[in-house]
């Protein structure tokens, strides 16, 4: 019985967390002049218009390619130098390493809105602006210390006799690394990666500004577009819908690390 | 917990440290040497020494908007935990519903922030939105554009809206790295499903817990698209948080000396409470396990 009353309340969430996203997907499917008309539940002549627009017109479509290069490449560095790091951070005392600790969570809170000037003047120096490369690196400001710390705390949880058994054992650092303890905190991992991918996948001020138009992201793409002709609720609304695809099928491909969790992950 | 005691460590510490501080410490001391100085354009700088600094903390608009902050933080922060956890508790644990449940989860967050402001504004919208509709028919005059109660309702439901799913993840995937044995030892035992909660899963979910309070902090602290987008501060100054206010001066009024110092009190009020919810949870923490 209790386990009905649960799932009632599990559903009745998911349905109010839905609702918004409903109400964009059934605006995705109508023309502006007939969301600004009336209120319908359901889309009365439905039409695939904005669709079309997005998928045929390269200022849009490019907005999509250009974003998923960038979150790919930013996830890619944030996990590759995190792991050894959180590792680091969860099992070694050593000079200065609960100072850099923090300070390196200290990046993820400044606000930065004013720090786009002097980013704008670092890329410069460096002829990165409007590549891949210099977005991918700049969300590292926040995403890399983010994954350091949500790793450490996964890599905490993981008994250290495992790390001694393994190296008694013979196992030399990287293969004992690879083989035994990534597949523990495969849990940690997936979150992590998720987090990478949603956070650079969401940020907008870093992007805009660093882009003109060979590496123009597309929450940008939205915004510029859309505030020339006022607004068109319509396109919007099916960009926003596809902005949620990439993310969702990197979550699908991740469940498994974060449903099966740490007695399945166990060598 | 102790550890091992090796310096070398540093070498696995060393790529994060460096990739950090190349977009760190370079715009962090462009900010401080902006803070310091009058500008009138290029070349054309004056040292005014702690003047912004001074200015800015004796700004009676940023106490207005540093108390709204902080009880907008607060609000979300204590509604949005216990609710994060409660659903993670209420998930099923394998197959495909627990995937199911991921996904929808992980939907709200994957909008770019300035889209979900954009998409509220209809949504709210008593003629041809889907909430204002509702809330219309059940008799409530409600306009976010009008009413300041309103408009803070509208970002608070917004805001636990689009942020309860990562606590939810967060707490989740901590409960999914708890060993059945555990469970198995809390039966035989005859515990409570309380006692389990309290003593077992609670404890355990500490680590994810302190990661998703410090992050759900940080961000509301520093909201600026969706409301902007949603009610682009007002109505009035009602809903005008700290990081509206900062960028109306730093573009705005393109003050960028009022506006670095602006920042780097803004950085300093964050840091310190970081720093304090930090060492709280870390005492909890010992406590626990002594």
């Amino acid at each position: 019985m209790r386990l009905k009353k649960r799932h009632l309340g599990l559903i009745a969430y998911l349905i109010i967390l839905f609702l918004p996203i409903y109400w964009m997907l059934n605006m995705s499917f109508r023309t502006n002049a007939d969301i600004m008309r009336s209120f319908s539940l359901i889309p009365t002549h439905p039409t695939l218009v904005n669709y079309m627009k997005i998928f045929t017109d390269p200022s849009w479509y490019s907005g999509y390619i250009n974003s998923i290069i960038y979150v790919t490449i930013n996830t890619v560095i944030s996990l590759g130098t995190a792991l050894p790091a959180a590792y680091a951070f969860s099992r070694y005392q050593f000079i200065g390493d609960k100072h850099v600790f923090f300070w390196l969570l200290t990046n993820r809170m400044a606000p930065p809105a004013v720090f786009l000037l002097p980013f704008f003047q670092l890329y410069s120096t460096f002829n990165l602006i409007d590549t891949h490369i210099a977005v991918a690196l700049s969300h590292c400001l926040f995403n890399v210390p983010l994954a350091v710390w949500i790793l450490e705390g996964f890599m905490s949880g993981v008994p250290r006799e495992i790390d001694e058994t393994a190296f008694i054992d013979g196992y030399s650092f990287p293969r004992f690394f690879i083989r035994v303890f990534i597949p523990l905190i495969r849990a940690g991992i997936g979150v992590t990666a998720f987090f990478c991918f949603m956070f650079s996948w969401v940020e907008l001020l870093l992007a805009r500004t660093l882009t003109t138009t060979a590496a123009k992201p597309i929450a940008a793409t939205m915004t510029r577009t859309v505030s020339a002709t006022g607004l068109d609720w319509g396109l919007l609304a099916a960009a926003g819908i596809l902005t949620i695809v990439p993310g969702a099928l990197v979550i699908w491909f991740v469940r498994n690390h974060l449903a099966k969790g740490f007695a399945l992950g166990r060598v | 917990m102790n550890k091992w005691r090796d310096n070398k460590a540093w070498f696995l510490v060393l790529p994060v440290f460096a990739i950090v501080a190349f977009s760190a410490i370079i715009p962090l001391m462009t900010v401080v040497n902006y803070s310091v100085q009058d500008i009138f354009g290029p070349g054309q700088r004056y040292f005014v020494g702690v003047e912004w600094f001074r200015d800015v903390l004796l700004d009676a608009r940023l106490h207005d908007a540093l108390f709204k902050q902080l009880s907008f933080s607060f609000l979300v922060l204590v509604t949005e935990i216990p609710l994060g956890i409660v659903i993670a508790l209420m998930m099923p644990k394998k197959g495909w519903t627990a995937s199911a449940c991921l996904v929808i989860l992980a939907l709200p967050l994957l909008i770019p922030w300035n889209v979900i402001g954009t998409i509220w504004i209809i949504f709210t919208r008593p003629d041809i939105g889907l909430f204002g509709a509702i809330v219309n028919n059940a008799g409530i005059a409600f306009d976010h554009t009008a009413s300041p109660v309103d408009a803070w309702i509208t970002l608070m439901l917004m805001e636990i809206w689009h942020w309860t799913p990562l606590v939810a993840l967060l707490a989740y995937a901590g409960l999914r790295a708890i060993p059945e044995a555990y469970y198995q030892a809390a039966k035989i035992d005859g515990a409570s499903s309380w006692a389990v909660f309290r003593y077992i899963q609670l404890p355990k979910m500490r680590g994810v817990l302190t990661i998703a309070l410090l992050l759900r902090f940080m961000d509301s602290f520093l909201i600026y698209a969706e409301p902007f987008v949603l009610t682009g501060g007002g109505p009035g100054n009602t809903t005008t948080f700290l990081s509206i206010y900062l960028v109306k001066i730093a573009v705005g009024q393109f003050d960028l000396g009022p506006a670095a110092a602006f920042s780097l009190i803004y950085f300093l009020i964050i840091l310190l409470f970081c720093w304090l919810f930090y060492q709280a949870l870390q005492a909890v923490g010992t406590g626990d396990k002594a």
